[in-house]
């Protein structure tokens, strides 16, 4: 059952397309995540959805209804903005209640939504204070509460934790999950940042130049990107690549990197790799192990140039094939640069791209 | 400059027993009261403001004095006996052609024209500026850019077709017809402050305001208004000052008896009938000048405070 469906959709400001013949389905009571840099068009599509922007092309549908020249309040739609948004002359409990009185619901179901959103997000005694005297923290609380109240069918997120500071962010990031495991709503979430992306979607849909690259749940995306894109996107520090060319040898498969060989037969390839091909292999840091000097394969021995310590893990980088590499490790495994090391990799979960077309192979 | 001696001391006193910590600059830097910098900025500013309040105090002790004392000839002297004659004078008595009833008249006038030219024009420049701002509708530009052209025409091409369209419209030497010119020449300014204004508010809120289910008025009365006290006092300044001491249009478009005060001052003072009246003049001026004093100290404060709660970010 699709909640929202967005059909052949295009935008154009004058010359310039922001969204291109875009085609998505969002199931009910899932929460998706439109993820990509800046100018990638997914706060465009958000307020496509919204009502916000009129689109060029296209059809937006929402609980089965075309909603395309509807208007944003007649959508079925909360949203919640990155600037928080919130009226600074009206008090929090005038903010929650602006939009039921604009829509003439009565006060008794005013009262009795606002106590209840209020009750949901915990901003009770903040109820008779202004925007202004409140934190980002509890400013941003009061602006899904605004969503809230309005009991709606589809939340709309624009990068709701951007402005705040890292701590608020990953605690409002839980609160925003445990909302989504409590109320079943559908909900829409813009970020550029991967980490909310992963830890909150059920599907992602990572996005650049208007088109979505890949749409899947977040451990599809982050361990089989579908191309050279989303592999680089997703991931901090970002995954290695290795620019080579497939070669055969004694039934076993290698992409020659260099001087250097990878054993890539073990590798889930959708077509099979053609020798000659050119390919680029993908390494994550936390994919790559480190040997101590003698056990592991000779042919990768690599030295350690600097080392990140981050208290959990430990970030190698390393120079191999005469480029850097970065590698995850435990958190007490020390190795001071220069120190030799041996590398071996689990090919089971590399991915490998066509150099040309960049698509996963 | 007692912190000053204090510290003196403390630095005599340690000199026999070098401590490099104790001795050493700590804390806030000393700052002379009377360095060079500051005789030379304060010092500019206080002939600058001398200059300018100069020929107001000259016409304050002026309008105070009798005529007898004036033709001793010191205009810097303050008067010897001080008398209220002029003032009233000119407030009641003084004699504008025909008229003997002072400035009174043109005092009421002129109010019977600034209130009303200045809620209706910035009534009207505000609600421009905020569909402007936020409502792009096809032709804005177009719109916008034909008001700001308006704003750089020459008053004077303008006056004579003005002429005819009032008397077209029966309404050439009325209140009315004055009312409605101010209005229309304050709409370019107006229209390009609050449109300014308007779109320097973040447009979230806007966005938030329409999926919250609100139309082109709740949202320019609910949400637009109670945040934009600041540049509603700026609007009311420029257009109360601006008409008050509108002379052209006063005199063109009205007829002697609609005369605002300043045109009544005009010809009080240019008036060449008798002996000049320098104590009578002198309070004519300083009287019609009140309003827009009044009005720049009144909301200046104002100014200040709006700014103020606008600078809290919601």
């Amino acid at each position: 059952m699709t909640s929202v469906s967005v059909r052949d959709l295009s935008l154009n400001f004058g010359a310039i397309t922001v969204l291109d013949k875009l085609n998505l389905d969002i199931n009910h009571g899932e929460f998706l995540v439109l993820l990509g840099s800046s100018g990638c068009g997914k706060s465009t599509l958000l307020n496509c959805i919204a009502g916000l922007l009129d689109v060029s092309e296209g059809q937006i549908f929402i609980k089965d209804r075309n909603v395309t020249w509807e208007e944003p309040k007649d959508r079925g739609i909360g949203m919640v903005f990155q600037s928080y948004a919130l009226y600074p002359q009206m008090s929090v409990e005038k903010n929650l209640s602006f939009g039921l009185q604009v829509a003439r619901v009565p006060q008794a179901e005013i009262d009795k939504r606002v106590a209840r959103a209020a009750e949901i997000l915990q901003i009770q005694p903040l109820l008779k204070r202004k925007p202004a005297e409140l934190s980002g923290g509890q400013r941003q609380r009061v602006a899904i509460g605004r969503a809230l109240v309005r009991d709606v069918d589809v939340f709309l997120f624009d990068e709701p934790l951007s402005n705040l500071d890292a701590k608020l962010r990953s605690e409002l990031r839980v609160e925003i999950k445990r909302l989504h495991q409590s109320l079943k709503n559908t909900m829409i979430y813009v970020t550029h940042d991967q980490i909310e992306a992963l830890t909150l979607a059920d599907r992602i849909a990572v996005m650049k130049g208007g088109v979505i690259q890949q749409l899947a749940d977040p451990m599809t995306i982050y361990n089989a990107p579908e191309n050279l894109f989303v592999a680089g996107f997703i991931g901090s520090p970002s995954m290695n690549f290795f620019r080579g060319e497939v070669a055969a040898k004694d039934g076993r498969s290698f992409v020659q990197v260099g001087g250097v060989a990878f054993d890539v037969t073990g590798y889930p390839a959708r077509t099979g790799l053609q020798p000659g091909q050119k390919v680029v292999l993908g390494l994550r840091p936390e994919h790559v192990k480190i040997d101590e000097a003698g056990a592991g394969d000779a042919a990768h021995q690599a030295v350690v140039d600097i080392e990140e310590p981050m208290g959990a893990d430990n970030l190698l980088w390393l120079t191999l094939a005469g480029q850097s590499m970065s590698v995850r490790i435990a958190g007490q495994r020390r190795y001071k640069p220069g120190t030799a090391v041996r590398l071996s990799f689990d090919m089971g979960v590399a991915s490998i791209f066509d150099a040309a077309s960049e698509n996963r192979l | 400059m007692l912190n000053l001696v204090a510290n003196n001391s403390m630095v005599t006193e340690h000199e026999e027993v070098p401590d490099r910590i104790t001795v050493g600059p700590s804390g806030p830097k000393p700052r002379r009261t009377l360095s060079r910098r500051n005789i030379v900025v304060y010092g500019t500013l206080i002939v600058v403001a001398l200059y300018y309040l100069l020929p107001l105090y000259v016409m304050f002790m002026t309008s105070l004095k009798g005529m007898p004392e004036i033709r001793v000839g010191n205009i810097f002297a303050p008067p010897v006996e001080i008398t209220f004659e002029p003032w009233v004078k000119a407030w009641a008595q003084a004699c504008t052609g025909l008229n003997c009833d002072g400035l009174s008249r043109g005092f009421w006038n002129s109010v019977r024209i600034t209130v009303p030219s200045v809620i209706i024009s910035i009534a009207i420049a505000s609600v421009n500026g905020y569909a402007l701002a936020n409502w792009r509708f096809k032709g804005a530009d177009l719109f916008f850019t034909i008001l700001i052209v308006g704003a750089f025409i020459p008053y004077q091409v303008m006056i004579y077709p003005i002429v005819i369209v009032l008397r077209e419209m029966g309404v050439y030497g009325t209140l009315t017809g004055l009312i409605i010119v101010h209005t229309i020449f304050g709409m370019p300014i107006l229209t390009l402050l609050f449109r300014n204004y308007f779109a320097g508010l973040p447009e979230e809120l806007f966005k938030a305001a329409r999926v919250d289910g609100a139309g082109f008025w709740t949202i320019y009365l609910k949400i637009m208004l109670p945040m934009s006290l600041p540049i509603f006092v700026v609007a009311m300044i420029l257009q109360v000052t601006g008409i008050w001491n509108d002379f052209l249009f006063g005199v063109v478009f009205t007829r002697p008896e609609y005369y605002p005060m300043t045109v009544q001052l005009n010809n009080i003072v240019n008036s060449v009938q008798g002996v000049k009246e320098y104590n009578v003049n002198m309070a004519a001026t300083l009287l019609t000048g009140l309003v827009p004093l009044t009005i720049y100290f009144i909301s200046g404060r104002l100014f200040v405070r709006g700014i103020a709660a606008g600078a809290v970010k919601g």
